[in-house]
């Protein structure tokens, strides 16, 4: 378990935070969610003991951070936005001799540097300076220094930023490999990113934990209208009659037209996409698809990074 | 001790795997070489143990411009390239990486000094080197070469621009070493610390007539020690800053 009480960090008269509190269980993949200058990155130094906290404390496994931190950093692993690497070392050197200095014997990180490579895909890479790998294989060498001395809590600072799209899915796979042998803690600005690969959400505005529990969780604190994409092909004109005389439903407005295919957006007051699936079928139209739209927890997310005082859009509009 | 050698080792690899090493060691090479040549052997008749004590005023010039050329990466590399965190959010204490890094740079100023070895030899030509006055010679670089190297370490901590830690680092070994100047025009008892404190004349000078004194030993090990524990202080404050 990892525990963070009070977390305060001051850059001279700069509070980067403000007595942050939160518990994170073991095993679970935890998204660490703020805008720029929330304190993502003074949270996560510090976690990883990079940086000592002004005040308040963090324990992990019950080690405390200030009264024991040689011992504590024995059990984090950490992967900054940029991989820190040495490059004229060899990718299997790198790893074997920075797990001789986090206390492995030579044979146990012989054989540690020999598993991450398999499980990161580095293993072909074994003999190859770590200058000469691409953006995508220094990110996964990064993950494999954090692994490598098998950490309770492994902290990764925008893993995927950088990365092509097939080398984000194999890095989201990576990811979700670590689930269960490590409590793993990602900062990201990526929503999407952090909905795919996260069990539960934390997220920090003006140095605090404004947020905290699973995505669904986090939805409902701001979200509970329901809205739906409905998707029909022919007489779309008898179709949104039909939705609208539903009683579930609260408005539909034509989203886009595509060739015969027109998306509507239809707004729900209650849930009702079986009667809508009904209507849209009883009305001669053909029904081409129906799905939620999922921008809940980015609005979420937008009500409560809100700076205190600051106009809500919501509100605004007329 | 382990970690402490293991993160010697690999700035001892990054010397010698880079041009840097080498680059450092032929350019002072040369320059030494051509100074001993021009300055002790062409210049008039000298005694043997006058010419060796000149070799070792010289290489003491040059091994501390290698000192300052060496350890002016240490630290500043490191933060420049953001990898200095491999070592902060390692289970090692502070001391242990300023120790590490500080140990692959000692360990190449006696390399170099090693290789200047062969121009005391060529004295043997024409002349008589006694064997205790070229171990005291070089027991004294080695000792300056402790404290140099300590001084460019606490240089490179102090910035992360390697060319700033390298003039802070010459500035430093060059104001200690030019302290035996302003001790000569400071009044009672500033003259007495000043001449002290310098790094060249009163404790240098006896090991380059093949003695050794053991306050020389003390002071260039306690020079050393300052300058590390400075360096810890700096490195340790990070954590907080």
């Amino acid at each position: 378990m990892i525990e963070v009480r009070g977390l305060t960090k001051f850059y001279g008269p700069v509070a980067a935070l403000r007595g942050m509190d939160l518990s994170i269980p073991e095993g679970e993949i935890v998204g660490f969610l703020g805008l720029n200058g929330a304190g993502k990155s003074t949270a996560l130094k510090i976690l990883a003991g990079h940086l000592l906290p002004t005040a308040g404390s963090v324990t992990v496994g019950g080690v405390d951070l200030v009264a024991q931190p040689e011992r504590l950093r024995a059990s984090i692993g950490f992967l900054p936005e940029q991989p820190p690497l040495y490059g004229e070392m060899q990718v299997a050197g790198f790893l074997q001799w920075l797990g001789e200095l986090r206390g492995l014997k030579r044979a146990v990180a012989r054989q540690r540097t020999a598993e991450v490579m398999a499980q990161t895909g580095l293993d072909r890479f074994a003999a190859r300076p770590v200058e000469t790998l691409s953006l995508g294989y220094r990110k996964r060498l990064g993950i494999a220094q954090a692994i490598l001395h098998s950490p309770r809590l492994v902290i990764l600072d925008e893993p995927i930023s950088g990365l092509d799209p097939v080398q984000i899915v194999q890095m989201r796979a990576l990811i979700r490999s670590l689930r269960g042998e490590h409590t793993v803690l990602i900062s990201s600005h990526i929503l999407p990113e952090v909905q795919e690969t996260c069990d539960q959400l934390l997220v920090l505005a003006e140095g605090r934990v404004v947020a905290h529990g699973t995505e669904e969780e986090l939805r409902a604190l701001v979200a509970p209208s329901l809205a739906l994409e409905v998707e029909v092909r022919g007489e779309s004109a008898a179709a949104i009659a039909a939705i609208e005389r539903l009683p579930e439903v609260h408005a539909v407005t034509e989203a886009r037209r595509r060739g015969e295919v027109v998306a509507l957006r239809v707004d729900l007051r209650r849930e009702g996409r079986d009667q809508v699936a009904r209507a849209v079928v009883e009305s001669g139209a053909s029904l081409w698809g129906l799905r939620p739209v999922d921008n809940a927890l980015e609005a979420a997310f937008m009500e409560m990074v809100r700076p205190q005082g600051a106009p809500n859009d919501r509100e605004a509009t007329p | 001790m382990r970690p402490i050698w293991l993160i010697a080792r690999r700035e001892l690899a990054a010397y010698l795997k880079g041009m840097l090493g080498y680059v450092i060691f032929a350019v002072l090479l040369v320059l030494e070489g051509l100074m001993f040549n021009v300055w002790a052997l062409s210049s008039g008749e000298y005694r043997s143990a006058e010419v060796l004590g000149a070799f070792f005023t010289l290489t003491f010039g040059i091994s501390t411009a290698a000192a300052v050329l060496l350890t002016m990466r240490l630290f500043a590399e490191e933060e420049r390239d953001g990898t200095l965190v491999l070592l902060t959010t390692a289970p090692i204490s502070d001391w242990q990486i300023v120790l590490g890094k500080w140990l692959s740079a000692f360990v190449m100023v006696l390399l170099f000094d090693a290789m200047t070895l062969h121009m005391p030899l060529l004295i043997l030509v024409n002349g008589h080197v006694e064997p205790g006055h070229l171990a005291a010679g070089y027991l004294g670089l080695a000792l300056v070469g402790a404290a140099t190297t300590a001084l460019g370490t606490l240089a490179s901590a102090l910035t992360r621009y390697q060319v700033v830690a390298g003039v802070l680092g010459g500035a430093f070994c060059l104001g200690l070493t030019l302290m035996w100047m302003l001790g000569k025009v400071a009044d009672p008892p500033f003259d007495t610390i000043l001449s002290y404190i310098s790094l060249h004349n009163k404790h240098f000078m006896p090991f380059m007539r093949g003695s050794v004194h053991l306050r020389d030993v003390v002071y260039y090990a306690s020079l050393a020690f300052l300058a590390l524990l400075l360096t810890r202080q700096i490195v340790g404050a990070r954590r907080w800053r």
